[in-house]
């Protein structure tokens, strides 16, 4: 459908104000229902036994001991579901229980089904497994340089190759050499992303139900059954098919349900060993089985963000011009690929906007160690990178004696143009977004001008709107929706999106109202259930309200269309004369002119029949080059986002307050502005948790025993309390995409981006001290410090004059006062 | 016994009986009459966590949150008396307490968050089990390690020599309670003994007070005396919320009109297993007036004396380089109050 067929943006009544959220009453008065919150009759508790060592065989596994415990329906092991899967299908390297290694402290064994929880723990206890231990790869470096001597984490595929290798990506765009050598200035230096996890408070739930029978067979004519899977997924199209193909279950035999979701940020984005182990004791018990992991078992299933090891030159000219960027990435994936192919490729495709760089090279290889795995974290591979660039940016406008903002504003990219890796940018804000938080944050009178220890940093970033292209190929629609009319004038929505928290059942219910006339209490949204609801790929890529609100309108145009031509054939005017809005059918020449909306509806069901339609979204081909790699980080079109960060140091402590974000995004048009600023204060608040505390980090065998994660609770991995978290501003930013629904692109990721970055540019400027490695914990901080105190260089930065002379910093206080 | 929910509870409490005495008579016989099977439990907020990660898993738990005896706060005989059972939200609000042993409020408000201090104790904070990264973890955790000193193994991971459980004492309100020269009265089957708190606390990580397993703490009173001294609290946490002490201070003084230290006390935790009283001040500051160069000079000391382990995991160095800047920061207070 074209732009112009759709409602006058003018027109636009619902979408642009503040509501809220549909579901919002149930979920602050705890009506609403989570997985956990289902309980079916007869119904099973599971748990799951765990590797207590980073990397082992097993040798043997006895779970005769805990079969035989009362209360105890079923024990199940790897070999009772030997299909190896994985999210992406070129990198299948899990089992949903591990069938003869384990590869991480906390990698699932077997599984029990049992009246209640404490009898499934007491089972867990009398599986006997016999292992023996491996040397395990805890240091991605000496992953990289492991020379078949002990076993990989994952056997080589080939002779001869490291087979702790995920994967290695290279590309090179332009003379990167060449350019780099003519560059008047140079920037190079290491960067450290400690890895970090997304803490959603809703622990992952499943419940599975095998109703054997039934009518339902396998291929050959056998009788089977049906399986249905409740989870807390935020991707249920990808569960159901890999359900059916683990368990050699007829995909059309197996339902997934998705009740709502208490926080995902990707940590729910491809199949955990409970969703197998839920369905597959169901199958075995014959009763529903539920597992609801622990906080630490939330811990072990992970797929949070990789640790980066990143290396980055960067050059430009004395006119404020980048040259040429060269970066060199080692990820530590973990036990298993998860996303982690696309990991490698977003570490570097996604660095080439909203700067235009005439030549790029990036060299990403990721490496398997024996930890957690990592996965795709709120801004997928490209938060890492983002920081080390941003902070190479603000050492480059130092260098070069310019205002980092003006240094960002001369290296804009612009709109309607492509990427020097040859991705296609339509609408970009990032000029106003610059503008929004230099004007809010009073930058001109304050940055460099702060007394020591207070300090102003910038960055900037953007992140796409949805993948361009399915995690497995095919040509079919990205997203649709189903919707149909009822004659009290109620419409019905049958959404297969992920609703995890971002507002998706909202957006089609606001689209149903704004396109049909109808208030917004007249739309319901059924969501979530592989058997009525048609395919969403899933809550991931920051894809949703993009494609979905594109199919949506689809569908509410078609109804729209048959309702204009219904009334109008009544009144004998113009179809596109019809209005639809408030509740009412009007007559645009003369409003006074009108009926209910509900006689409308009846009208137009005389007409033409039960009233339905279907409508979908599928993303343009061509936005992309045509080199190996080149579709991945494509996008049909990408948000922008620019952070201001006002921080406070603490010179003797090295604590880092953050007294203020002000985060500007272009979001393409918010549809509802009061979700979108709680998108950016979200991502903001993430990405300044993950600088200031956050880190998965791991014990090494000098602290108790290599390889034990070491914190897994939120006593001790720290994310900021209320108290913690600094003021933050939202100034939305609207550039009006062409393709977007509406003109709307992204907010639930972008915004995270640039905290990272502008809060490491903020103690620069606060006291002088470059801070590479994440987290900025007061430790840490204070050793920089204590480097900076020898070197002599705590101290207010110059102040850039713009034309190539520093001028000395009227509020350079020598740092002699602090002690 | 409870009932065992049918609905998953994320991570499981072990079974036990609840007992709910109504006097600390009662409370002392029932704890007779299942001893070595029985635990105490006042607000729980450290008990009921450390029962879930299999730390402690007794098969009955007397309560004292319904014993009238062990609540109020009171001035009585040049004493205030604060039951054991008070709240930390109580100790933290009340007037008198506020009044007269503000260090005390401030660090009552200090300990973890509203919801837990609206549970917690007075008495349960000065009987805090002490914490340790390879200790406060779950069952699961602890049998990869391999289990420590502490509970179930023979290794301490923190020193990795010696016999000596070297977890933290992590309370914040102790050492507040120290340099008041706070008295905690215990209630036992051998009948009634009064400790002071500043000999309250033995240097054992595994078990650090003289509480013995039958015994309640009833009450902490304070003399109003001390209620002329100066006093000042510093905690030092990752967060502004929640967290465990990384190191604590507190200090007393008693200081003349004219700003000349008659007598000072400084205690610091959450270093080694038992508060530290820090040793040398009086010869340092008696006599003189707070002035940077005493109060360096007390800092110093301090510093000199604390040795920060990895029993919690944050950097050591910078926690004992936290040691000199926190007792002066609250020496400053001190001097401002």
């Amino acid at each position: 459908m074209s732009v112009n067929e759709r409602k006058s943006q003018s027109d636009l009544k619902l979408i642009g104000t503040s509501r809220r959220k549909i579901e919002g009453l149930d979920k602050s008065t705890g009506r609403a229902v989570y997985t956990d919150d289902i309980v079916l009759p007869g119904m099973l508790h599971g748990k799951i036994l765990r590797s207590p060592h980073p990397h082992a065989r097993i040798l043997s596994i006895d779970t005769s001991e805990a079969a035989a415990l009362p209360g105890v329906h079923g024990v199940i092991t790897g070999r009772d579901m030997p299909r190896v899967y994985g999210i992406i299908p070129w990198t299948p390297d899990e089992y949903p229980l591990c069938v003869d290694r384990v590869r991480y402290v906390g990698d699932g064994v077997a599984a029990v089904a049992a009246i209640d929880e404490d009898t499934a723990i007491r089972a867990l206890a009398l599986i006997r497994v016999e292992y023996e231990e491996l040397p395990a790869f805890l240091d991605p470096h000496a992953a990289l340089a492991a020379d078949g001597s002990s076993p990989y984490v994952h056997d080589a595929k080939k002779d001869g190759w490291n087979g702790n290798i995920t994967k290695r990506v290279h590309l090179e765009f332009g003379e990167v050499d060449g350019l780099m050598d003519a560059s008047d200035v140079l920037v190079e230096d290491n960067y450290f992303f400690e890895g970090t996890t997304h803490t959603p408070i809703e622990p992952h739930c499943a419940i599975g139900l095998w109703q054997a029978g039934g009518g339902f067979q396998d291929a050959d004519g056998a009788t089977t059954g049906k399986l249905t899977v409740w989870s807390s997924t935020q991707v249920p199209h990808y569960l159901h098919r890999e359900l059916s193909q683990v368990l050699g279950v007829d995909q059309a035999h197996v339902r997934v349900l998705q009740p709502l979701v208490g926080g995902a940020f990707g940590g729910k984005s491809e199949p955990f060993d409970l969703e197998f182990c839920v369905a597959k004791l169901s199958m075995v018990t014959g009763r529903p089985v539920k597992i609801l992991y622990t906080r630490e078992e939330v811990f072990y299933a992970h797929r949070g963000r990789h640790p980066f090891h990143m290396h980055y030159r960067t050059g430009a000219t004395t006119d404020g011009k980048l040259t040429s960027v060269d970066a060199k990435i080692l990820l530590d994936g973990g036990a298993y690929a998860s996303f982690g192919l696309v990991t490698a490729y977003y570490s570097g495709q996604l660095l080439c906007a909203p700067y235009a760089m005439p030549a790029y090279r990036f060299d990403s290889t990721r490496v398997y160690t024996n930890k957690p795995a990592c996965g795709p974290k709120r801004g997928h591979g490209s938060v890492q990178p983002r920081f080390a660039f941003e902070v190479q940016m603000d050492r480059l406008a130092e260098k070069l004696d310019l205002d980092p903002i003006e240094f960002r504003r001369r290296n804009f990219i612009g709109s309607d143009t492509r990427t020097i890796n040859e991705l296609r940018i339509t609408s970009n804000g990032f000029l106003e977004c610059l503008d929004a938080v230099e004007r809010a944050s009073g930058w001109r009178d304050r940055f460099r001008k702060l007394p020591f220890g207070r300090g102003l940093g910038i960055a900037g970033s953007t992140y796409i709107s949805g993948t361009n292209y399915p995690i497995y190929p095919n040509e079919m629609p990205q997203s649709a929706v189903q919707m149909q009319i009822d004659r009290s004038g109620r419409v019905a929505v049958f959404s297969g999106a992920s609703e995890i928290g971002q507002g998706c059942d909202s957006l089609v219910a606001s689209i149903a109202a704004e396109e049909l006339g109808v208030p917004l209490d007249y739309v319901r949204v059924m969501r979530g259930d592989t058997d009525f609801t048609p395919v969403d790929l899933g809550a991931y890529s920051s894809r949703v309200t993009f494609m979905l609100g594109n199919a949506a309108i689809d569908a509410a145009t078609k109804l729209r269309k048959m309702v204009q031509e219904a009334v109008a054939a009544k009144w004998e005017v113009n179809p596109t004369e019809v209005l639809l809005a408030g509740g009412m059918a009007m007559w645009s020449s003369d409003t006074e002119r009108q009926m209910p909306i509900k006689d409308a509806f009846n009208i137009a069901e005389s007409m033409f029949g039960a009233l339905g339609s279907m409508g979908s979204y599928n993303t343009p081909k061509d936005v992309h080059g045509e080199y190996r790699g080149a579709t991945i980080g494509a996008s049909p079109a990408y948000s922008f986002t620019a952070h201001v960060a006002e921080v406070e140091v603490d010179v003797e402590s090295g604590m880092v307050e953050v007294k203020k974000i002000w985060v500007a995004h272009d979001c393409g048009r918010a549809l509802n502005p009061i979700l979108v600023e709680g998108q950016m204060e979200g991502s903001a608040y993430m990405g300044f948790g993950e600088a200031l505390m956050e880190e998965q980090v791991y014990k090494d065998a000098d602290h108790g025993r290599a390889g034990l994660l070491n914190a897994p609770s939120l006593l001790d991995y720290r994310i900021p309390t209320s108290l913690d978290t600094p003021e933050l501003e939202a100034l939305i930013v609207e550039s009006i995409d062409p393709e977007g629904p509406y003109g709307a692109k992204e907010a639930g990721e972008g915004p995270l981006h640039p905290s990272i970055p502008a809060i490491a540019n903020a103690i620069y400027d606060a006291i002088g001290v470059r801070m590479t490695r994440l987290p900025f914990s007061a430790p840490s901080v204070w050793k920089k410090i204590a480097e900076a105190r020898t070197a002599d260089t705590l101290r207010k930065p110059l102040v850039p004059a713009g034309d190539g002379t520093l001028t000395d910093n009227p509020a350079r206080t020598a740092p002699a006062g602090a002690r | 016994m409870i009932p065992v929910e049918a609905e998953p509870d994320v991570l499981r409490l072990p079974p036990f009986r609840y007992h709910r005495p109504g006097t600390v008579a009662e409370a002392v016989a029932l704890m007779g009459e299942h001893a070595g099977n029985a635990m105490f439990v006042a607000g729980g907020t450290d008990l009921i966590p450390n029962m879930k990660h299999r730390l402690f898993e007794p098969g009955h738990l007397v309560a004292l949150k319904g014993i009238g005896e062990l609540r109020g706060i009171r001035e009585d005989a040049g004493h205030l008396r604060i039951g054991a059972s008070e709240t930390l939200t109580s100790v933290a609000t009340h007037l008198d307490v506020l009044r007269s042993f503000p260090a005390l409020a401030d660090a009552a408000s200090h300990v973890a968050g509203p919801q837990l201090r609206n549970a917690g104790t007075i008495g349960g904070n000065l009987c805090l089990d002490t914490r340790c990264t390879y200790y406060n973890q779950t069952e699961f955790w602890r049998e990869a390690l391999g289990y420590c000193l502490k509970k179930d193994g023979t290794v301490c991971h923190v020193t990795k020599v010696g016999k000596k459980c070297v977890a933290a004492h992590s309370a914040d309100t102790p050492p507040v309670l120290m340099t008041l020269d706070a008295v905690a009265t215990l209630v036992g089957p051998e009948g009634v003994r009064e400790v002071p708190v500043r000999d309250f606390f033995v240097t054992d990580g595994i078990l650090n007070t003289l509480r013995g397993p039958g015994e309640i703490v009833t009450e902490v009173r304070i003399p109003l005396v001390s209620a002329q001294k100066k006093q000042a609290y510093a905690k030092l946490r990752q967060r502004k919320s929640i967290d465990f002490p990384l190191l604590t201070v507190a200090i007393a003084a008693d200081i003349e009109g004219d700003g000349t230290v008659r007598s000072i006390e400084g205690v610091v935790t959450a270093l080694g297993s038992r508060p530290r009283v820090l040793s040398g001040w009086g010869d340092t500051a008696e006599g003189h007036k707070l002035d940077d160069g005493i109060i360096n000079e007390l800092a110093q000391r301090a510093h000199k004396q604390c040795h920060p382990l990895e029993n919690i995991t944050v950097d050591p160095e910078w926690r004992r380089a936290m040691v000199p800047v926190y007792v002066r920061r609250a020496l400053e207070k001190l001097g401002a109050a």
